[in-house]
């Protein structure tokens, strides 16, 4: 279990532009952000880039995509992380587009590169829900 | 344009340094270096018009080093990609009339820092949202991508043995390498999982040291103390994501730079005589020798076996030991490695008659050149 105190301390600030994505866990709803050009971005910027002015919106996605690659670490970096250690880190590409990087959870020893993923919910406390993916 | 040569290289003592276990400041050891390439190239501080740094501020540097007002002078970021645009900066400086003689040093006090090359407090919002879901190292992703290279190209557990156990066999006959005893394949398999598929041994170190090299314009460089060597051909590419990671494993960014470089010059992979891979991790390796055309592709780790990229084979790699055998200094000694061989001055561990190197960095910017002696 990794540890909850060092994992809210590790969250990030929320100002307006990113703050709907975790409204948007808190509710168990994994979203992405889309611009007037309707491609899908995670984790997403407070403001389109390459069309300045133009508005961008959070939209509920469909949570699945397929398993890139994935590694186990075996290595402690993170404190939050120490008693998972060995854990397994997966990058999922989104049926939407997008790069996930996400902790693995469920049956990972079955895991081949492009195994179906889906997103699933791990409260943290009240305030802070993390996504994290396993297989689908 | 004017052609331009590396006249004088300079490296500290890396294994001495490792086993002094003393902390050092890194404008120190860059500085080490400096004295060195200046008395190998035979050149005094005066006649330096510009200087280049690399993990290093230029204008502290600047005063350390004794060079405070040269024609040009900036200061790149420490990673280990810009070792070969370090090389490009400077050279392109020269060739166009707007500096005569430029020094680049690197300092790396990483060891003395504590760095652990993992877990650092992330610098943007994506590195931070990773950090969250346990990813925190370079290390992993390219863990990641050689599971999926794996995955495509049926390479075994043991794909990555020769390149791990070539650098150090290498580094063995190397004075200044931090590891000198060479490993076996068995030693290999039950070095400990880091980020797994990657083990201990897949790892670069972690040590200080300090590197430098003096450019010049070849005209001037044939009236040195050295060989000449000559940048027959040098290209860069960027694949820049949020974080580290190609989806082809930089494969397509490295076959442009490549393509670019043999017009260019006209050297192919059969030409050349010591391949200086940049080697974070060793998969790095394997889609080096693919992406600039050494093997074919998803096959480079079966053409790799040890006795072909040895110092008797065709592709020797890594003569000095890599940063796995000799010591992790971002590029910069594979550098300097591949002056020695061209110059005929790297003592046991000598390619024959080599003529030709090349220098190889696969990463978000993958840099080349082709080094030839004059």
């Amino acid at each position: 279990m990794a540890d909850l105190t060092q994992l809210r301390a590790m969250m990030p600030p929320l100002e307006d532009w990113n703050r709907p994505f975790w409204e948007g866990t808190r509710q168990y709803e994994f979203r992405l952000q889309y611009g007037q050009d309707g491609i899908a971005r995670f984790p997403g910027r407070p403001s389109d880039t390459l069309d300045p002015g133009s508005p961008l919106e959070w939209r509920a996605a469909s949570g699945r995509g397929r398993l890139w690659s994935w590694t186990v670490m075996h290595q402690n970096y993170l404190p939050a992380y120490a008693d998972e250690i060995p854990y397994p880190v997966g990058l999922i590409q989104l049926d939407e587009g997008p790069l996930v990087v996400s902790l693995l959870r469920g049956d990972v020893a079955a895991l081949e590169c492009d195994t179906p993923m889906k997103v699933v919910f791990e409260k943290v406390d009240d305030e802070w829900v993390l996504p994290r993916f396993e297989r689908a | 344009m004017r052609e331009v040569a590396i006249v004088g290289v300079g490296q500290v003592d890396f294994g001495a340094l490792a086993a002094s276990r003393q902390p050092v400041h890194a404008i120190t050891l860059g500085a080490q270096a400096l004295s060195q390439a200046l008395e190998d190239a035979g050149l005094d501080r005066a006649s330096v018009d510009g200087l280049v740094t690399c993990r290093l501020p230029y204008d502290a540097s600047a005063n350390a080093l004794g060079i405070r007002s040269p024609n040009l002078i900036n200061g790149l970021e420490g990673s280990g990609r810009m070792s070969g645009v370090a090389v490009q900066y400077a050279a392109a400086m020269i060739a166009t009339g707007q500096a005569e003689t430029v020094a680049c040093v690197y300092g790396n006090d990483g060891r003395s820092m504590g760095m652990t090359y993992g877990g650092e407090a992330a610098v943007s919002y994506g590195a931070r949202l990773a950090q969250l879901q346990g990813m925190a190292s370079v290390g992993a992703s390219a863990a990641m991508m050689f599971r999926r290279y794996q995955n495509l190209y049926s390479a075994p557990d043991d794909a990555l043995a020769p390149f791990a156990i070539n650098n150090r066999r290498n580094a063995a006959l190397n004075p200044v390498a931090v590891m000198r005893k060479p490993i076996t394949r068995e030693d290999y398999l039950n070095s400990r999982l880091v980020a797994a598929p990657l083990r201990l041994f897949d790892y670069c170190l972690i040590n200080d040291g300090g590197v430098a090299l003096i450019l010049t314009t070849l005209e001037r460089a044939r009236d040195l103390r050295k060989r000449p060597i000559r940048i027959a051909a040098s290209a860069a590419k960027a694949e820049v994501q949020d974080h580290y990671w190609s989806p082809d494993f930089f494969y397509a960014t490295a076959q442009d730079v490549a393509g670019r470089l043999r017009e260019k010059c006209g050297v192919t992979p059969t030409d050349v005589d010591v391949l200086q891979a940049y080697d974070n991790f060793t998969p790095i390796i394997l889609f080096s020798v693919e992406g600039f055309g050494f093997a074919p592709r998803g096959e480079g780790w079966a053409w790799a076996s040890e006795d072909r990229i040895g110092l008797a084979g065709e592709t020797p790699i890594n003569t000095a030991g890599g940063h796995t055998g000799e010591a992790y200094m971002q590029g910069w000694a594979h550098h300097v490695e591949a002056v020695r061989q061209l110059r005929g001055e790297a003592g046991e561990r000598q390619v024959k008659d080599a003529n030709i190197a090349q220098y190889v960095c696969v990463s978000p910017i993958v840099t080349s050149h082709v080094l030839v002696g004059d």
